[in-house]
């Protein structure tokens, strides 16, 4: 037999307008900044504003990584995610009181190890619950939008209560580390120190997410899992075993997410969770359900409209968002960077 | 004639029938029945909650969609009402517009929420109406100047519905315009309720089942689900609003934690699924349980935990302020051992 | 014939209420190549699928290499030795070719030498190894959904409909391909429309009609006799 003619077609050159609208996600972040700027004027102020956007920014996105991905591969929509922020606050919290002459001392070494420890027993514990939430409360409805809907519901509702079980019935104060409290100068605006470090953590955690997505086996398998779960199946893994690990990482990570915001807001609540819940379902449909850059973008969006809105028009910030996320599903039905489902 | 009234839907259980009979007659006699301003206040609330879990009922039982924005359609009709009283004077024809223009104001709302997103997936919808009630809750809070932000607004309703109207005494009872305030509400919630009956038993109400059983088959027959799904949202709507409109004019009073809060969302929920999803007479009996509970189990919780006091935990899962807990589990357990509620056990055992 | 390394006894197996596969019986002899032939809408896609567990079959056995794997998942049918290429070829079209390869062989890295057989075999996914495998032509993943399946070296190959709507030249590559594959001792079970492929390729075959198999028998037998094709097909497949 003769060898087959050499068959090599060439991709078909996409045009300038199909390349823009590719990467237009992409590029509405910076250009929402310089929007900012040019609304706010004054630099100083838009700096620190544009900076306490990127950090609450990433603690959304902290928090909302988990819920997006955990329904990109089971179609599994959490609405009890809250409930393991609440949780990872109230317990990163009580670690933290527990440290208090740790975090009282001001060396940055004794705070930042309080941090670690307060945020290692948050992801535990939040690990540990999200675990149990998955075997208890969702595996018995994986495939029935409407009763897992009414299940996590429940299971919010109980884990709130039983917050207020163990912690009591009232909201919690708490200062932030020494080292972490007040502000550094630069180019003329005060830039919390707290929120430079979430903006830290943030990024840390959204390289390390795409390294582990990108390069790693178990994150091809995840990947592969969001686009067309029977075929990663089909190729001998075990894509619930697989999804299980996603569901308790993405808890801990959810309580990774409310330790930082109880430092950030300095009290905890335990429908805290819930109230968040609002912001990262916007954040997770903008980006379209299932893709983790598409939160981390749309998390950085919210983020930054938030403050920019607040500090031009106080009492439009909520509904900011939700103006933001009415114009993106306008342009993209499906979110900014839909996932590709098979079929 | 009865079978009539309830569009050919019988309970098909003689518990049930027994059940409703017993609060029908309660809610209609409950000013002579009972002493007192509390019970009153207890059987209007119920009254009132039975309209909206079952306009609730429509959306989530029968058409299969869930939503966390009906409470944002209760309050709509709240404000309403509220707003019109206060711009223009006490009187029926405030009360009139308000009503009507809460209803129209959350039909407007409904049909573009879900147009906007039932379009896409219906699971959209749930986080959507989230995102949406909680902003217009933030909204109503922050606009203080219009809506009394967290205090509230308290204004006057008409003369007669106030206990200043005396008209005498019917068997030993001392009638006032509370009490023809209480009743102007039991009709306009009865006759509500029938006609919700009526609408998920017409031709439209079928289809909706069709949909939530199988909306790929619906669609490939030649339904417009989208259309379906959307009426039913803005139906499910009025009947919300013209149900807040109703508690404002029995409360003379509105404010965000009574008509906005998420916390009465979680309510909603709770009394449509213990009732009975996708059964209207759940509503019934979930919304009267649950106020019933609201009203007397927390007390009883409370005994029960200062009995316990002495051993750890219990008294503090015990505490009445945790009956919501004790209620959240008895809630995942119905989804998940009787997803039909109360009423689908009743019929159950009548049919074995 | 030699011993079979598949084997279905009685299988039923019913989409939603439709009652598919009624009593499906066959046989994959070992290192061979059997045809799956018969007419659209009989039920060898279902047929397949039911192999790989994607639908459950209500009764019925299926046993691989000695053991019942009629209840297992379909995970563990995978990593006990077969190979998928299903229909629609499964390509996660967000991922590159690469990662598609890395993805197929399930067990850990891809054997280098492995490899660069499936490289020299189809040369297009080396040329584009690094691209995003949803932005490849139809029949580049085509090869790499079968490249995939082939991986790593597994017992038997489903391969469902490899040829459908492909140039010549990818065909005779593919097929090149599969006589290889079988040189190396595998044994496959081939869905084919394509009647010259299958002739070519085929040891055995074994004809479906409404739900069961109606003749198996040596696949040269079945080229040569028109009148049997005519019957069993309802169509001489030399038309093809």
């Amino acid at each position: 037999m003769t060898a087959a003619p050499d068959h090599r077609p060439t991709f078909a050159r996409l045009s300038l307008t199909e390349r823009l609208d590719a990467s237009l996600p992409l590029l509405l972040v910076p250009i929402l900044v310089v929007l900012g700027f040019f609304a706010i004027g004054a630099p100083s102020s838009w700096l620190t504003l544009t900076v306490s956007g990127l950090a609450m920014g990433m603690m959304i996105f902290i928090m909302a990584s988990g819920l997006t991905l955990v329904f990109g591969l089971m179609d599994v929509i959490n609405f009890g995610h809250g409930a393991f922020i609440s949780v990872g606050a109230f317990v990163g919290v009580s670690v933290l009181i527990a440290l208090g002459d740790w975090t009282g001392a001001a060396s940055l070494v004794l705070n930042m190890s309080a941090i670690f420890l307060a945020v290692v027993a948050a992801m535990a514990v939040t690990g540990a619950l999200g675990w149990g939430f998955e075997r208890v409360i969702v595996k018995p409805v994986y495939g029935a939008h409407l009763k897992q809907i009414l299940v996590t519901v429940g299971g919010l509702i109980v884990i709130e209560q039983l917050i207020h079980v163990v912690w009591g019935p009232d909201e919690i104060f708490i200062n932030r580390p020494e080292m972490l409290k007040g502000a550094v100068t630069f180019a003329g605006a005060a830039l919390e120190r707290y929120r430079l470090l979430a903006v830290a953590v943030g990024l840390v955690l959204f390289l390390a997410m795409r390294i582990v997505l990108r390069r790693t086996k178990i994150g091809l398998i995840v990947r592969a899992g969001v686009e067309n779960g029977p075929m990663v199946e089909a190729l001998g893994y075990r894509l619930r075993v697989v999804f299980v690990g996603v569901f308790i990482a993405g808890s801990a990570l959810a309580g990774l997410g409310g330790v930082m915001w109880g430092l950030y807001q300095e009290v905890i609540t335990a429908n805290m969770g819930e109230r968040m819940m609002v912001l990262v379902f916007i954040v997770a449909i903008i980006g379209g359900l299932g893709s983790v850059e598409g939160a981390f973008i749309g998390a950085l969006l919210v983020g930054l409209l938030q403050n920019y809105v607040a500090f031009l028009e106080p009492k439009l910030a909520l509904v900011s968002n939700i103006a933001l996320m009415t114009a993106i599903l306008m342009w993209r039905p499906q979110g900014m960077l839909p996932v590709v489902k098979a079929k | 004639m009865i079978v009539k009234l309830l569009s050919g839907d019988k309970p098909r259980s003689r518990v049930l029938t027994a059940l409703l009979l017993v609060i029908l007659i309660c809610l209609a006699g409950a000013p002579f029945i009972f002493d007192g301003v509390r019970p009153l206040d207890t059987a209007a609330r119920i009254c009132i909650f039975i309209l909206l879990v079952a306009s609730y009922d429509l959306l989530l039982g029968y058409s299969g969609i869930v939503s966390f924005a009906h409470t944002m359609f209760f309050g709509l009709g709240a404000y309403g009402v509220a707003l019109a009283s206060i711009h223009m004077g006490r009187g029926f024809d405030a009360l009139l517009v308000g009503s009507v223009a809460g209803a129209l104001a959350a039909v407007i709302l409904a049909l573009l929420i879900g147009l906007f997103s039932l379009r896409v997936r219906a699971i959209f919808f749930a986080m959507i109406t989230l995102a949406v009630a909680s902003a217009v809750a933030v909204l109503v809070s922050q606009f203080s100047g219009l809506t009394g932000g967290e205090d509230g607004l308290t204004y006057k309703i008409p003369r007669v519905l106030t206990s200043a109207n005396r008209l005498g005494e019917i068997m030993g009872t001392k009638i006032s315009g509370k009490i023809l305030n209480y009743y102007l509400i039991f009709f306009v919630s009865l006759i509500l309720f029938l006609l919700l009956l009526r609408i998920v038993n017409s031709p439209f109400g079928r289809v909706l089942q069709a949909i939530r059983e199988n909306d790929f088959r619906a669609e490939a027959i030649g339904y417009r689900v989208v259309w379906y799904r959307t009426m039913a949202t803005c139906l499910s709507a009025a009947t919300a609003a013209l149900a807040g409109s109703l508690f404002a004019i029995w409360l003379r009073y509105v404010g965000p934690d009574t008509t906005l809060s998420f916390e009465i969302m979680l309510d909603i929920l709770l009394m449509v699924v213990i009732g009975g999803m996708g059964t209207i007479y759940g509503a019934v009996i979930g919304a009267t349980l649950f106020i019933l509970a609201q009203t007397y189990l927390q007390n009883l919780m409370g005994t029960a935990a200062e009995a316990t006091s002495g051993l750890p935990l219990i008294p503090e899962l015990l505490d009445a302020d945790r009956w919501l807990m004790w209620l959240g589990i008895l809630f995942i357990l119905s989804v998940y051992f009787f997803p039909t509620g109360i009423v689908g056990r009743l019929r159950e055992q009548h049919r074995a | 014939m030699s011993d079979p390394i598949l084997s279905l006894n009685n299988v039923h197996t019913d989409i939603a209420q439709y009652h598919i596969l009624q009593g499906v019986d066959l046989e994959v002899p070992k290192g061979q190549v059997t045809m799956l032939l018969g007419r659209n809408g009989v039920g060898k896609t279902t047929t397949l699928k039911t192999i790989m567990g994607q639908w459950t079959c209500k009764s019925g056995e299926i046993s691989f290499d000695g053991q019942d794997m009629t209840q297992m998942a379909v995970s563990a049918r995978a990593r006990a030795g077969i190979g998928f290429v299903p229909e629609d070829m499964g390509i996660f079209a967000d991922l590159t070719v690469e990662e598609n390869m890395v993805l197929g062989a399930t067990s850990g890295p891809m054997d280098p030498k492995r490899k660069e057989w499936l490289l020299n075999a189809f040369p297009a996914l080396g040329t584009f190894w690094t691209s995003e495998a949803g932005n490849l032509s139809g029949g580049q993943k085509q090869m790499l959904s079968i490249a995939r399946a082939m991986a790593e070296d597994r017992t038997l190959y489903l391969i469902d409909e490899p040829t459908k709507g492909l140039a010549p030249a990818i065909v005779s590559t593919m097929a090149q391909a599969l006589r290889e594959l079988k040189a190396q001792g595998a044994s496959i079970l081939l869905v084919e429309q394509n009647f010259s492929v299958a002739k070519a390729l085929g040891d055995t075959a074994a004809v479906m009609d409404e739900g069961r198999v109606i003749w198996t028998g040596a696949m040269a037998d079945l080229a040569t006799d028109k009148d049997l094709q005519e019957r069993l097909m309802g169509l001489s497949m030399e038309a093809h």
